[in-house]
């Protein structure tokens, strides 16, 4: 899988040569050179704000660079520059782009998503037959299947992934730009991409891949290119790289690996006694959990197992149908505004979603739960002033970095996002702690940012129940970790004696012996 | 029971026919529009001003159909004024939308002072004819009423036809489809969102303005204030009803032609026992209550009323 094999390098397809772009006083891109070679799969790492972005903007022509040129491969051993900013021209030229965010039109079939703005516009009719012969072949060559004539609504996100490849690719694609292209699929769907991915490369097709998640990087890739604040700062072979070597060029200081502190549980903040809740798929059953101050419990499990409604319970979205569900010493009034008040943070699993009103500036998500506290507001009317220093002591704290107290939401990186949902959780009192896939989507340094103040809240006394697919970091974290699966949970265990797979087999229905017992902390196992 | 002959008689169908028209071309046009993903509620003004430059057109000389494209020509500038604020800008399509009903209606009504600032009562024109098409008449009921129709009756026949080829049928209705679902899509593609959307605009306020010009030029001889009198609301209404396809936009536009053809009828019936406000009132409230059944589970086209700016999320 790494490298090609062959000693022989391959053949260039695609140049960058001192790529520069900067918006305002910002340099997005700073004289970066690139190249890609026919056949090979090179990952393009860094940050969010790093530059990948903007790179790939000005590569499929929808920025303009300040300077620097684009060269393509012209096929007999010379090189011809592509237009600026044109993506026209970029298609012409045989590059092809899957994005993050997929660019179908859900109401039209996969067929037509792929020949769409391939006919010229003003054709009586669509040579449809042509095109499906053309693309049985093509997934025929390449192993992508996917359905083409249902409308791309009804279809999965692996699906649409194909679809997304197999448009490129129906263009003659000969560079293939895949942008976070597994943030959206399960591991099968990714391992399945992958596996694609390696014989498109085979065939001679230069793959740029976006990521950062290390271990794929790892995986995937024949060489990797990392920048940081808009510099390459590394361009070298995969072999021979390691995960926290990247992440130390990726984030420029060093990042330690990551183990849970010494927990110190104190009285039970959370406690679970065979609650049944939830419906149909969501659905769980005899659940039993304690989650007790200055401890970090972990849930695994492949979303969709249940975490969703174990979540809206501690959000106070939901309420047990049946069973004993105490939260902070009470099982009284179980209301977001009363469990908040109570001393609850919360950051929810889909956080532009439930997490923020992303039109609204970041002082008012900052304060929104603490409206109505005497700090915020008097006789009716809200205390800008307290609001807005608030959001500034935030910002300093958290190290935001945001245009400013008055912009709205939805402007900041996610990374940033978070950090302010974060400061929200943390603020006031907050005794339990709700971070449910506190991390997704967040980049190498904004991660473990989020995870020092994690562990620094548990350390100060507050109970964290941490809901995560992401198995490197509930051991990061947890001091004890059970495992959802379709709907039921297994006792916490300690995090110290259990291995990665066995927590990977109890995500998968199979849990060993390891979660058989009580549900009582197992501190035996340490002690 | 005579209130069942009525649809018996093809005097009956032919007035259904005659009064759908002109929301057989609005819902077209509207449905175009939001197809493309730009709701154009400037379509009741678009409405008056088409009546009114088509009327004026014929009076000042032209023949009919010149006076029909002076419509269309008027209905595509609006059009495309709404999208040089919509699309371009990116601005309000609510807001931009009655704005220019606001406009064109206004415009309209001054224009027609310009031209007759003394008249009490607007000037005739010629307008177009039956077409007493007689071989119909083979079919009963029906077919005289449709042989009764005016040319502009089958124009809008033809529209549904043509309207419903483009946009399933070519690559450029793949793109219309593709751009109100999803504009980064066709973005992506290498085509312009813009162009796409601003021609669907021009071609579907058009549309639009021939549908006022038909009730001048065909179904009256003459311009009359307040004469579009809510059509164009009826039109974006009916366009959810129709699930944005131009089949069911024909049916929906002959089913309120037939709604509002029987009120009229059933009004000398009842002859003064029921007022006839409440008469007046059943298309309306018949297709509100169509609209709730349908629009329950009415299928958007995803991108309606969502400015695209390039490289933004």
């Amino acid at each position: 899988m790494n490298a090609t094999g062959s000693a022989v390098p391959p053949s260039p397809v695609l140049k960058l040569q001192g790529i520069s772009k900067s918006f305002g006083a910002l340099i997005a891109n700073d004289a970066i050179d690139l190249e890609l070679g026919a056949g090979e799969i090179v990952a393009l790492l860094g940050e969010n704000g790093a530059g990948k972005t903007t790179l790939m903007n000005i590569l499929f022509g929808h920025y303009v660079a300040d300077s620097g040129q684009v060269l393509l491969a012209d096929g007999v051993g010379g090189w011809r520059e592509l237009p600026r900013g044109s993506p026209q021209a970029g298609l012409a030229a045989g590059i092809g782009m899957v994005h993050q965010h997929f660019t179908l039109a859900e109401n039209l079939t996969g067929l037509e998503n792929i020949i769409l703005g391939v006919e010229p516009w003003y054709s009586l009719r669509s040579n449809r037959g042509k095109a499906e012969a053309r693309l049985a072949a093509l997934m025929q060559r390449t192993g992508l299947a996917a359905s083409l004539d249902i409308p791309v609504e009804r279809l999965g996100v692996g699906e649409r992934q194909r679809i997304e490849i197999l448009k490129a690719l129906y263009r003659d694609a000969r560079i293939l730009v895949l942008d976070e292209p597994t943030a959206v699929l399960t591991p099968q769907e990714a391992e399945g991409l992958f596996a694609a991915i390696r014989q498109l490369a085979a065939g001679g097709l230069g793959v740029l891949f976006i990521s950062h998640k290390l271990s794929e990087v790892l995986a995937l890739s024949d060489r990797l290119v990392v920048l940081r604040g808009g510099r390459k700062v590394a361009d070298r072979p995969t072999a021979g790289a390691d995960r926290l070597m990247i992440a130390n060029l990726m984030v420029g200081r060093d990042v330690a690996p990551e183990r849970p502190d010494k927990a110190n549980p104190g009285e039970a903040v959370l406690e679970l006694a065979d609650v049944r809740a939830g419906a149909g798929r969501n659905a769980v059953a005899d659940l039993s959990l304690t989650v007790r101050s200055g401890e970090i419990v972990g849930i695994a499990g492949v979303s969709g197992n249940g975490q969703q409604t174990l979540a809206a319970m501690v959000a106070g979205l939901e309420q047990p149908a049946s069973g004993s569900f105490r939260l902070l010493g009470t099982s009284g009034d179980a209301s977001p505004s009363a469990l908040v008040a109570r001393g609850v943070g919360r950051l929810a699993e889909d956080r532009h979603r439930d997490g923020m009103v992303g039109d609204m500036s970041m002082t008012e998500n900052l304060v929104i739960e603490r409206r109505h506290d005497q700090h915020f507001s008097r006789f009716g009317f809200q205390r800008r002033q307290a609001m807005r220093q608030a959001t500034e002591t935030a910002i300093a704290d958290f190290d935001i970095r945001a245009p400013g107290p008055e912009a709205p939401l939805r402007l900041l990186s996610g990374g940033n996002i978070q950090k302010l949902l974060l400061a929200r959780a943390l603020t006031g009192e907050a005794r339990l702690i709700l971070a449910n896939q506190p991390t997704r989507g967040l980049d190498v340094g904004a991660t473990s940012e989020v995870h020092a103040r994690l562990r620094r809240a548990a350390a100060s006394g507050a109970g964290v129940l941490l809901i995560s697919e992401d198995l490197d970091e509930l051991f990061a974290l947890s001091h004890r970790i059970a495992v959802m699966h379709a709907g039921h949970l297994t006792p916490a265990v300690d995090s110290a004696g259990l291995g990665i797979s066995v927590v990977g087999l109890a995500m998968a229905g199979q849990a060993g012996p390891e979660f058989s017992g009580c549900s009582e902390p197992m501190r035996e196992a340490a002690a | 029971m005579e209130a069942f002959d009525i649809l018996l008689q093809s005097s009956f169908w032919a007035a259904a026919i005659r009064i759908a028209t002109p929301f057989i071309f609005g819902v077209l046009g509207a449905l175009i529009c939001e197809r493309a993903g730009v709701l154009n509620l400037g379509i009741e003004g678009i409405f008056v001003a088409g009546a009114v430059s088509g009327w004026l057109a014929v009076y000042l000389g032209v023949d009919l159909w010149t006076g029909v494209l002076a419509a269309a020509a008027v209905g595509a500038c609006l059009g495309l004024l709404h999208g040089c604020f919509t699309v371009l800008l990116g601005l309000s399509q609510h807001v931009t939308g009655i704005g220019i009903t606001l406009f064109a209606t206004s415009a309209a009504y001054f224009g027609y002072r310009v031209a007759f600032p003394t008249v009490t009562s607007p000037p005739r024109i010629e307008a177009f004819k039956p077409l007493n098409l007689t071989f119909l008449e083979v079919a009963p009921i029906i077919g005289p009423a449709l042989g009764q129709q005016t040319a502009l009756t089958w124009l809008a026949f033809a529209c549904v036809i043509l309207t419903s080829f483009v946009l399933y049928r070519t690559p450029l209705g793949l793109a219309i489809r593709a751009v109100g679902d999803n504009p980064a899509s066709v973005d992506a593609q290498g085509l312009s969102v813009a162009a796409l959307r601003m021609g669907a605009l021009a071609v579907g306020s058009a549309l639009m303005a021939v549908g006022g010009a038909f009730l001048t030029m065909s179904a009256f001889n003459a311009f009359f204030f307040g004469m579009i009198n809510g059509r164009g609301w009826v039109c974006i209404a009916l366009t959810v009803f129709a699930s944005w396809r131009p089949g069911k936009a024909l049916l929906g536009a002959l089913l309120f032609g037939a709604f509002d053809a029987y009120q009229v009828r059933l009004q000398t019936l009842a002859g003064g026992v029921v007022p006839s406000q409440i008469f007046l009132m059943m298309p309306f409230i018949l297709s509100i209550i169509a609209l709730i059944l349908v629009a329950r589970k009415a299928d958007y086209p995803r991108a309606l009323m969502k400015p695209f700016i390039k490289g933004e999320r």
